[in-house]
């Protein structure tokens, strides 16, 4: 049940609806991004039960929990161990096409992959591979 | 770099030098070390470091460091009991750092104990006469005095091993340059260190004997007294037990860097060492070391667990969780020179890349083993090698995921590259394994073995089915086709007027008498349309080379030797008609010498058939050891399967 969230960017990873990595490059609101990530988590529940069968999913989750004044998109990603990896994306930026973020997911999950493999890292423990965060890195300037 | 002394040994209290403490320290211990091996003349490292020693400091100038403090006997006697060096019998880098804290202490008039040590201390004073320190430390070029940075104890050890490669004065001039974390203020930190003016002389002198000390691999310290230790047995470093193996790192300190500016460079000391490690922790060195075992094993490194991470972040290129050789190797070095102080790179160095430690140190080992596996000369060693690889574990077999093609093509390259090397057949096992998994590695990696490998196994299950063609499907090993072709009729037969080949052709050189013996036999019947005699005496004798490998190259042959020949489908028959329309050739004379000319080009061409035999049979076999993993592999997927099914 981990999480990453990305926004414009954050980017938090959850493992069982805890925060395994977290990562926003605007760094004011951070609670705010922190407080959509844990609302969507729910939507995100909700679909997981619902899809069943299907573990690897990327859905998007739209706008119903934004202020009116901003927009954002959150998207949500499940991986077969269930570790969520939600995103949180400024809409004000071109809005991102649907494979552009998959593709993110995809390199996410990879890279979390990467991590799990190191048997120096305990699942649960915060992510401090300086890799991930490469990556996270390049990916959000990517986005921004 | 406050811990780095006390880190890896741990025979000694927990010391906490400063920086300053630590570089003065550092060259006393080198230049102790190194004395010992400068004095009784440095051998060539190799030879210092047979010598029953390891980085320690020899007794001797120890001994006269010691009294050089002009401390009291009794207190230098009090000094070495409490540092360790007579529990252990010799003086280490540790022993011999406690050693120095406590004449700080004892000059600095506190009571010798290993509590003293704890507090903030000068250093220590030693008066040494120039001319002792000259005599002994031999006469190296002059350093560039003030310029030396020997910033950290551990980069000044790192440059021993440069001793090894080039000219000592170059050396000593590396480690000037070494630019490893070394502030430009160690020349002020020289300054610092109260030392007597012979003192510091004396080590402006003697600068260039810091490498050269660690080389030397002085064993025991002759203890100033007999009361100090005995000189107990160093050990080697490659005897270090996996327990004190990271004491031993310490030691290995001094081989960390070829070169000031490469401290990643794995030198043949190392990675001989490193090999040693992992054979202890995985028997087959061309296997993987599994991550919970490297865990274990570095973390008796005791570098903290983030630091662990990133060095396996480093290490494990293709991130599968298990260490290969070469990965294994590079995570090794990693740590020992985080111990020795070396800060982590940001990536892994090109030195340390699997590739190019695979290549740089093409181990006899390996190298034998590509060799012999890939030698078609040595089928026999494919065998150990095949039951070897076989013992690979699943991930080995996960990890061939690209169908055996790949494999061949890298076994073709093994074999051109490696066919200089004269090996030692039971290396033989190391063969492609190494080299195979890791170009296996570096291709898409197969992250869950279980769900993958089935799929893979799948894959892997189309390819057995398809044998690369033999030149002769039709043709079966039985004479079977021999005697079809033999008891085809032949038109030509009466033409040859064939009698019954003679046989064996005397004139004919004995390789080929055998074989045309049982050629001969078989072409009693043979009636063909005449051929020339010297096409088909080279033709018969490729017929009786050998009956199922010669009947691919009978086909081959079958058109050269009988382009004049009027043709006949059935090719062999052709040859043996043709050697039968020699025999009854009347000349003897003309018999003779087409039999020389027939016997040359015959044996040319059994040379050429040799060579595609031997090839042909290599490939077979390469498919036959692929086949066997792959049944290992199904295998011990469906061991792992059913204890899960069970549960």
């Amino acid at each position: 049940m981990g999480w990453i969230l990305v926004t414009s960017a954050t980017v938090i990873l959850f493992l069982q609806n805890y925060p395994l990595y977290i990562r926003s490059v605007p760094t004011e609101n951070e609670l705010k991004f922190h407080y959509m990530v844990h609302t969507s988590l729910d939507v995100v529940d909700e679909k997981i039960s619902a899809m069943g069968k299907a573990l690897v999913d990327q859905r998007e989750l739209y706008l119903g929990l934004l202020y009116p004044t901003e927009d954002y998109k959150v998207y949500g990603y499940v991986t077969n161990s269930k570790v969520k990896f939600v995103m949180v994306v400024d809409s004000s930026n071109t809005a991102l096409r649907d494979n552009e973020i998959r593709s993110m997911f995809r390199k996410l999950h990879n890279s979390y992959t990467d991590v799990m493999c190191n048997p120096f890292y305990n699942p649960g423990d915060r992510i401090q591979s300086r890799a991930f965060d490469g990556m996270v890195t390049s990916m959000m300037i990517q986005v921004c | 770099m406050e811990a780095a002394a006390s880190g890896g040994c741990g025979s000694g209290p927990p010391l906490l030098l400063s920086e300053g403490e630590q570089q003065c320290y550092s060259e006393l211990f080198a230049r102790c070390a190194g004395a010992a091996g400068g004095g009784p003349g440095s051998g060539p490292p190799e030879a210092a470091r047979a010598a029953p020693g390891a980085s320690t400091a020899a007794s001797g100038p120890v001994a006269d460091l010691f009294r050089a403090s002009q401390l009291p006997a009794e207190t230098l006697h009090q000094i070495t009991e409490l540092c360790g060096a007579k529990r252990v019998g010799y003086f280490g880098p540790t022993q011999f750092y406690v050693a120095l804290k406590l004449i700080a202490a004892a000059q600095s008039g506190l009571p010798v104990r290993i509590e003293s040590i704890k507090c903030e201390l000068p250093l220590p004073r030693f008066m040494m006469s120039k001319t002792d320190a000259e005599i002994r430390f031999g006469n190296m070029a002059e350093l560039h005095g003030t310029k030396v940075q020997i910033p950290y104890l551990i980069t000044e050890k790192n440059t021993f091993k440069r001793m090894d490669d080039e000219d000592k004065q170059q050396e000593t001039q590396s480690p000037t340059m070494s630019p490893l974390a070394s502030p430009p203020s160690s020349p002020p930190h020289y300054q610092r260190v109260p030392l007597s003016h012979g003192y510091s002389k004396l080590r402006k002198s003697t600068e260039q004997m810091h490498p050269a000390p660690y080389e030397a691999r002085q064993p025991l310290v002759q203890p100033e007294g007999p009361s100090l230790g005995g000189p107990g047995a160093k050990p080697l470093r490659h005897q270090a037990s996996l327990i004190r193996s990271f004491s031993v790192e310490r030691e290995l300190q001094d081989n960390n860097s070829s070169y000031p500016d490469e401290p990643w460079r794995i030198t043949e000391e190392q990675r001989e060492y490193y090999v040693n490690q992992f054979r202890s922790l995985q028997p087959d060195p061309s296997s993987f070391i599994s991550g919970s075992v490297a865990k274990n094993f570095f973390t008796k490194s005791k570098l903290s667990i983030p630091e662990l991470s990133y060095i396996w972040e480093l290490s494990d290129a293709d991130c599968d969780g298990a260490l290969s050789l070469p990965e294994f190797c590079a995570a090794f070095h990693l740590i020992v020179a985080r111990k020795n102080g070396y800060p982590l790179p940001e990536g892994l160095p090109p030195t340390l890349q699997p590739e190019y430690l695979q290549a740089a140190f093409p181990k006899p080992k390996w190298e034998c083993a590509l060799f012999d596996s890939y030698s078609e000369s040595v089928p026999a060693n494919q065998q150990p090698r095949d039951l070897n690889r076989m013992e690979l574990s699943i991930k080995d077999m996960a990890d061939f995921p690209v169908p055996t093609q790949d494999v061949t093509g890298d076994d073709k390259q093994a074999l051109k590259s490696a066919t200089d090397e004269a090996l030692p057949k039971d290396m033989s096992e190391d063969s492609a394994t190494p080299k195979d998994s890791n170009s296996l590695k570096a291709r898409p990696r197969s992250r869950s073995y279980s769900s993958t490998s089935i799929e893979e196994a799948m894959k892997r299950g189309e390819d057995p089915p398809t044998p690369p063609p033999r030149p002769q499907k039709t043709h079966s090993r039985a004479s079977s086709l021999d005697l079809n072709k033999v008891f085809q009729p032949s038109v030509p037969a009466s033409k040859s007027g064939l009698l019954p080949p003679p046989p064996a052709l005397p004139p004919r050189p004995c390789p080929s008498q055998s074989e045309q013996a049982s050629e001969a036999e078989l072409h009693p019947q043979l009636n063909r349309a005449p051929s020339q005699a010297a096409e088909s005496s080279p033709a018969k004798k490729d017929i009786p080379y050998s009956q199922p490998p010669s009947k691919p190259i009978r086909r081959k042959f079958r058109p050269e030797n009988q382009a004049t020949e009027s043709q006949e489908p059935t090719t062999a028959v052709g040859g043996p008609a043709s050697v039968a329309t020699v025999k009854p050739h009347p000349t003897v004379q003309k018999q003779s010498s087409k039999q020389k000319k027939a016997i040359q080009t015959a044996i040319r061409k059994n040379k050429e058939a040799n060579a595609v035999l031997a090839r042909l049979n290599s490939e077979l076999q390469q498919q036959l050891k692929e086949v066997h993993q792959e049944r290992i592999a199904l295998e011990n997927q469906l061991e792992q399967l059913r204890p899960v099914t069970v549960l």
